[in-house]
């Protein structure tokens, strides 16, 4: 997919199968968005293939969007509409939509707010009723683009359990986010997406492996501190001194020994392992990297 | 087919709902001319004009020319401008909706809205000053509402597509009806424009829309009038906007 010089998605090939919960994980730009689209039908590809259950989007006919339920990155509901009208109106859209939309309203927690204008309800109370307005026709896959961007940490655990809930009722999911810990929490798989290719895939353990992740000891040190010795590998950044090493019970008695004899306080002393979050980062960042090299390779 | 209408239906009654919870939309389609009525008639005298129709005639048509065009262009531009910003448009295109039928209802909707305004302009025309509604002319009347309301309401469709954002609809879309109410007899009876200005806004549909309607209030008039021109005027601008409309449509949000 090219918009004008710029390469949004490049080579990128994935498989989603029935009833997975598939997390598509990304920085901003990174293509997830156009991505989806394509698979939903709103954008042409310029070159390679796409089937979405068993159609082509560019060319389904709209009967294929009654197994398809998606929630926009960005989408208001109808501000004169209350939340049960807003789901009722887009039930009529569904020939054989078999869910009535307050069984849906429940779904989604808003049984409270069923008679509340839309433009009444809050920032999290307007996902949930696109989310609402996206399994009225009861599909089989579900797109859900950034389902929690901007939301505050409890809306966000609200919105992880009504995610949660769809494994319950069968559906295929396919979400995008930029958080790696929405990812680990909701998928069963993780399709890491950096400058519009796929740097990596797996479950979130699998990814975690797949960097060899080195735990690192860091401490803080006063100006006038003697320097540890050469020996335990240390590189310093202002007074941040970091070892990176997987030997980390000899290391820190090494350096803990010649702490204690030189009579000095290791401020902040830290063992820590990379998480999934550094994992992800230094995943995307390469990928960023070499995709700017190249540029200057080309531009050269 | 029975699916179809079934759904064109629903849609309708929804947009409906929705006009009429918008007090914004409610009172300047059907309010507001009404007002201008009152004052036009009724504070500066139910004159007669040079050739002696009573003033308050060539205002219940120039008024309901500018009812009609409020509920279909006015309207359509502003409503559907917000809902394409809004994303409603990008999220009628992921349903198996027809994307016709949903524009369709807007048409349809705003027919229904430009006949029950159109019925309380005539009752007021006719309770309060006496315009009589012949009903040898109703056909006609029906006609001109029909093929204005269908032309009016696909000219407020090709509008949103030079719209760029929620902010600016009203302000555009009023730039450019503003100045044609004035030029097009509806709130400035025509003999009283001069003659270059009144040959310009012939070229307009909303003149058209006016002259059409009046020749149902025209008392020296006899028979079911028949304004076949202005009617091909106003269906030629429609089927022009619907080109536009198929051609350009924008349904994704522009920001």
């Amino acid at each position: 997919m090219r918009y004008g010089d710029v390469q949004a998605v490049d080579n990128l090939t994935m498989h989603v199968a029935e009833g997975e919960i598939v997390a598509f994980l990304g920085p901003n730009g990174a293509g997830k968005t156009t991505t989806v689209e394509i698979l939903e039908g709103y954008r042409m590809r310029t070159s390679g293939s796409v089937s979405v259950l068993g159609q082509d989007p560019a060319s389904a006919p709209r009967s294929w969007y009654e197994r398809i339920g998606i929630v926009l990155q960005e989408s208001n509901p109808y501000p004169e509409l209350t939340a049960m009208e807003a789901v009722r109106m887009q039930g009529h859209y569904y020939a054989d939509s078999q869910r009535q939309p307050e069984e849906i309203i429940e779904l989604v927690g808003l049984t409270e707010q069923a008679a509340t204008r839309t433009r009444r309800l809050s920032g999290g109370q307007q996902r949930r009723l696109d989310l609402a307005m996206a399994l009225v026709g009861d599909p089989d896959l579900v797109f859900l683009d950034e389902p929690t961007t901007g939301f505050d940490p409890k809306s966000r655990r609200h919105a992880w359990d009504m995610i949660e809930s769809l494994r319950q009722l069968g559906k295929t999911v396919l979400l995008t986010t930029h958080y790696m810990d929405e990812a680990q929490h909701l998928a069963d798989r993780i399709v890491v997406i950096a400058a519009g290719k796929v740097v990596a895939e797996g479950t979130a353990e699998a990814l975690a492996d797949q960097v060899h992740a080195t735990p690192s000891i860091r401490w803080v040190a006063q100006n006038d501190d003697p320097v540890p010795p050469e020996q335990l590998g240390w590189t310093r950044n202002g007074s941040q001194f970091t070892i990176a090493t997987k030997e980390t019970t000899t290391v820190t008695h090494a350096l803990t020994t010649w702490a204690v004899e030189q009579d000095l306080t290791l401020e902040n002393l830290t063992i820590s392992h990379p998480t999934l979050e550094d994992v992800y980062l230094a995943l995307t960042s390469s990928a960023e990297h070499e995709l700017s090299a190249a540029d200057a390779k080309e531009t050269r | 087919m029975m699916r179809t209408l079934r759904v064109l239906y629903h849609q309708v009654g929804f947009d409906l709902l929705i006009f009429r919870r918008n007090p914004a939309s409610t009172f300047f389609t059907i309010v507001f001319p009404l007002i201008f009525l009152f004052v036009f008639v009724g504070v500066f005298g139910n004159q007669e004009l040079t050739n002696g129709t009573p003033v308050a005639n060539v205002y219940v048509a120039g008024l309901l020319a500018l009812q009609i065009v409020s509920a279909t262009t006015m309207n359509l531009a502003i409503t559907t401008t917000m809902r394409r910003e809004g994303g409603m448009l990008k999220r009628v295109r992921g349903t198996p909706l027809a994307p016709w039928v949903f524009l369709m209802a807007q048409a349809v909707g705003a027919f229904v809205i430009a006949l029950a305004a159109a019925i309380l302009m005539n009752l007021a025309g006719w309770l309060v000053f006496g315009v009589n509604v012949v009903p040898e002319t109703l056909v006609s009347l029906g006609i001109t509402i029909l093929i204005g309301s269908a032309s009016f309401s696909m000219l407020g469709l090709a509008l949103s597509i030079i719209i760029p954002s929620q902010n600016a609809a009203p302000a555009i879309a009023n730039a450019i009806l503003l100045p044609l109410y004035f030029i097009s007899g509806v709130f400035i009876p025509d003999e009283q424009i001069p003659g270059w200005i009144s040959d310009l806004a012939g070229f307009f549909p909303i003149k058209h829309l006016a002259s059409a309607l009046f020749e149902s209030y025209d008392p020296f008039a006899s028979g079911m009038p028949w304004p076949a021109t202005e009617w091909l005027v106003i269906a030629t601008w429609g089927l022009f906007a619907a080109a536009l409309v198929l051609r350009f449509f924008r349904w994704n949000p522009r920001s």
